[in-house]
């Protein structure tokens, strides 16, 4: 294999890596200025906002869903307010089903003090220069929004106040204001926001240092249940999504690539495929080799998406697989297993004296867990429609990073950014694998091939080839218990992978999370990287997903060999002193007596320690994962058959202060429901560098007969600032559904999917 | 030329005999509420009702329509049951990112124009056809009780 196929697999391996850095980096290196030079430009930059060359439209949803632009007053790039007392709001962040749209436009409406009834959510321009960090990633977009909104909703109230004081000759600081209107009680004069807002927006913006936030006790929607700002719209079926992008002149294309990743194009029957009905253009596109944007492949133009994916079926392609991946996940598991057995690698975390602790342990316990690669298996295939006019490129895409796709298509096509303009539309599913922009790379590439715009479509089954894996994973435990009971000593040799040689690939790195969450007074963890062309990156809460099932499935075995109550011991544990393992930084918000706080309402809701009738078991798991910390109870029955019934889960959250509760419960059934579904049957199998999963047949997502019927979900309510709700209720599920499988049948469950021995729905 | 009944409308279209009604739908007739989820009626999420009865779109062609009357979820809202599927979905708050949910929606009004007051069973036979990857199943499962009510 030639060196340059190594170096475009380890490239694009490090570049969804760095992404993955970007989409998790703390809130406030986002804002591309300083709080105050914000919010001058952002109301300066609204109009650059909103400016979009060629004469393409103002919108940044689909092109036939969304009206004309507002032009009502802009208070700033988030907020205008109509003379009718509409207020609109942008949400900057992609909508990908964590309910975003309705959580950023309820945090500045609060601030505001609008009237949430009379209040539209629209999706913002993308634009990082005003925006700044527009992704949706890692849980961060509530943190990282939570300062910028509220003061782009303060700052809008201050200027309808302003504006008052002026108009009315009164003291701003006399003002009260609630539900979009101004009242100065002394005079008995009051205003809505409506009738002030063309004064208001004359006005400077505030200096940011001069804005009074609200409390908690303030709030007067935070915190409440509200209906979503898109469902009224989604249940009629109205075009939202980017599948759904309808453009006049409008062709379909499909995108054929080779199903072993890193195969080139060597020779196509192009012309056979041209004769075919429905048909307009076949090309190969070379692409630029890299995984993340545009491999080589044949792009089919026809008339409808049809017959762009039939033609597919008699598309001929000799594929060069010299440099392609040829991996085996079956043969990598078995080489995995070789090396939990060797010897322990060089140690990469070593706390205090784990030999010294074995030697003097009460009970030893070892074992090994494994997971597979899993599919994200997006609902939406993954699509973006393009559109080469005018010297730019437009682009309508379903990306979880609209910024970096922006970039992207600008360096693929050789344009200056300002000449790439992306339209941000619903997205059927992001789960991770929409951080990553091939397809949106890949619709730029074949548009500027084609007169009038361009809708590439992935079918299910190029989605199943083409998707950047959950990694599969291998630990390899030994535990010790001390003499009074407690855990001593922690060894886990993590064996995991590798795209160059170096560093674990995309989503294969051991949790920071547990990093700092896993902690034993003796430690010490080791790596060892295998070799992976396969594409890998993250999935719902990297890492944590399938970690943090292994680590609390082997602290229950400890629990038990210590003979301890589970919630007893797995407090002790989080809250032994280890200071090594200790944050050192102030953005990491992991705090022990948070996680004590979830376990112990968990276990207190659940009715921990109660009796349970023969069949029955009780699991309980907690993790910290994407700065929120969880824990999570199932009780369960398994029959003769191996047949699991679900009777009861109960999760406990602490994600600081909730945003919006509906859709935060909403997140913590979902990541229950979608844990359970990857821990009971989902495994992709790879041979010869190819997925051997194909569709929904093979690979099974949960249906509703087998889901659990109610999930309780708890919150810690507290005045910690919020953080994210996509990903902390996901993790903990798949233990807790193990431990009670235990419980129930004292058969532990070291590996998923728990299909391989027998468990079924 | 092939025409067809759909929304209470004729609709004349150009379209091979074995070109499934879903890609008809949603690129010769400009309806993209049903979706595409896996081509081979495994996920329900193109379904839409032919003379009332929830079907995968995907896996019907275009030729076998004939004089059945298709209703898409763009019009379902014009019958009381689906008007009252609709309002649910959005009272109990079911969309999650909401790509999966009109099939959800076509097969829930099928299931209750049929059974007006489902129980659980009544509910998973119906249902287990449309997937649904954010994991609604809970208050989708709910809101079908409340439609009922």
């Amino acid at each position: 294999m030639s060196s340059s196929t190594v170096s475009l697999f380890a490239e694009s391996d490090a570049s969804i890596r760095e992404w993955m850095h970007t989409a998790r980096s703390p809130s406030s290196s986002a804002l591309p200025l300083d709080r105050r030079g914000f919010l001058k430009l952002a109301g300066a930059g609204l109009a650059l906002g909103f400016y979009l060359p060629g004469g393409a439209r103002a919108d940044s949803e689909t092109p036939q869903a969304a009206g004309a632009a507002s032009q009502s007053p802009a208070m700033n790039a988030f907020v205008r307010v109509a003379p009718d007392n509409t207020v609109t709001v942008y949400s900057k962040a992609p909508e990908i089903g964590q309910g975003i749209k309705t959580a950023l436009g309820l945090i500045i409406a609060e601030e505001m003090d609008a009237d949430w009834s009379r209040t539209v959510v629209e999706q913002a321009p993308i634009d990082a220069k005003v925006y700044g960090y527009q992704g949706a990633g890692g849980s961060t977009t509530i943190p990282r929004a939570w300062d910028q909104l509220r003061q782009a909703g303060a700052a809008a109230k201050a200027m309808l106040i302003a504006a008052a004081a002026q108009q009315w000759g009164v003291n701003p600081a006399e003002i009260t204001t609630r539900d979009s209107v101004l009242t100065h009680a002394a005079s008995g004069k009051s205003a809505t926001y409506g009738s002030l807002a063309a004064a208001a927006a004359k006005l400077p913006a505030p200096d940011a240092a001069t804005l009074k936030l609200k409390t908690r006790g303030q709030y007067r929607l935070l915190g409440r249940r509200f209906r979503g700002v898109d469902d009224a719209k989604i249940v009629c079926g109205q075009p939202l999504f980017g599948i759904d992008v309808r453009l006049p002149g409008m062709v379909y294309a499909s995108f054929t690539k080779c199903p072993a990743a890193g195969g080139k194009v060597k020779s196509a029957n192009l012309d056979e495929i041209k004769a075919q009905p429905g048909v307009i253009d076949a090309f190969v596109v070379e692409g630029n080799g890299r995984l993340t944007e545009v491999m080589p492949g044949v792009a089919i133009i026809a008339r409808n998406t049809w017959a762009a994916f039939e033609v597919q079926d008699k598309l001929n392609v000799v594929w060069d697989e010299s440099g392609a991946s040829r991996d085996s996940s079956s043969e990598l598991a078995a080489r995995a297993k070789q090396y939990a057995a060797g010897p322990f690698p060089a140690p990469d975390r070593d706390v205090g004296n784990v030999e010294r602790a074995f030697a003097s342990a009460a009970k030893i316990v070892d074992a090994y867990y494994e997971y597979p690669f899993v599919a994200h298996a997006n609902m939406e295939p993954q699509n973006a429609t393009a559109w080469w006019h005018d010297g730019v490129m437009e682009l309508w895409a379903p990306t979880q990073q609209p910024n970096r796709g922006l970039s992207q298509v600008a360096a693929l096509l050789g344009l200056p950014e300002d000449k790439v303009v992306v339209h941000q539309t619903r997205v059927g599913n992001g789960f991770g694998r929409r951080l990553i922009n091939d397809y949106m790379c890949e619709a730029a590439a074949i548009a500027r091939r084609v007169k009038g715009p361009v809708k590439l479509q992935w079918s299910r089954e190029d989605d199943f080839a083409h998707d950047f894996l959950r990694p599969a994973g291998y630990h390899q435990f030994k535990g010790a218990i001390d003499p009074q009971g407690r855990l001593d000593a922690w060894q886990e040799h993590f064996i995991t992978f590798t795209a160059d040689g170096k560093n674990p690939a995309a989503g294969a790195d051991y949790s920071r999370f547990l990093a700092y969450s896993c902690k034993a007074p003796n430690l010490r963890r080791g790596l060892t990287l295998m070799d992976l062309k396969t594409p890998t990156g993250p999935w719902r809460a990297p890492g944590d997903n399938a970690q943090v099932f292994a680590q609390q499935g082997f602290m229950h075995e400890l629990a038990l060999a210590a003979g301890r109550d589970h919630v007893e011991f797995l407090i002790d544990a989080v809250r032994r002193e280890v200071p090594e393992l200790a944050p050192k930084s102030k953005d990491v918000n992991f705090d022990p007596e948070r996680a004590v706080g979830v376990i112990k309402l968990c276990a207190e809701k659940t009715g921990w320690g109660k009796s349970l009738p023969k069949g029955r078991g009780l699991g309980l798991a907690w993790c910290y994962s994407h700065a929120g910390h969880a824990a999570q109870a199932v009780e369960l029955s398994v029959d003769a058959n191996k047949r699991i019934t679900i009777h009861r889960v109960v999760v406990a959250v602490d994600v600081g202060q909730v945003v919006e509760l509906a859709g935060a419960e909403s997140q913590a059934q979902g990541a229950c429901v979608d844990a359970f579904s990857m821990a009971l049957a989902q495994q992709i199998n790879i041979e010869n560098g190819r997925v051997r999963e194909h569709n929904f047949g093979a690979y099974p997502i949960l249906r509703i007969p087998f889901a659990p019927a109610a999930v309780e979900v708890y919150f810690v309510e507290s005045d910690f600032p919020p953080t994210g709700m996509g990903e902390p209720a996901l993790p903990a599920m798949a233990p807790a559904i193990a431990n009670a499988i235990f419980a129930a049948t004292g058969e532990r469950l070291r590996a998923m999917p728990f299909s391989r021995f027998g468990y079924r729905v | 030329m092939i025409t067809l009944q759909i929304n209470g409308q004729s609709h004349t279209v150009d379209a091979p005999d074995d070109m499934p009604l879903l890609w008809v739908l949603r690129d010769m007739i400009g309806l993209t509420g049903a979706k595409y989820g896996c081509g081979i009626g495994r996920c329900g999420a193109c379904t839409v009702h032919l003379d009332g009865k929830a079907e995968h779109s995907c896996m019907v062609s275009v030729g076998s329509v004939g004089k059945r009357a298709v209703t898409t979820i763009e019009a379902i809202g014009d019958t009381p049951t689906g008007a009252k599927v609709q309002q649910a979905w959005v009272d109990a708050k079911v969309a999650q990112c909401g790509y999966c949910q009109a099939g959800q929606i076509m097969t829930a009004t099928a299931l209750l124009n049929h059974t007006p007051n489902p129980n659980d069973a009544d509910i998973d036979a119906a249902m287990a056809g449309a997937l649904c990857r954010c994991g609604t199943y809970v208050r989708l499962r709910q809101a079908i009780k409340n439609a009922a009510k």
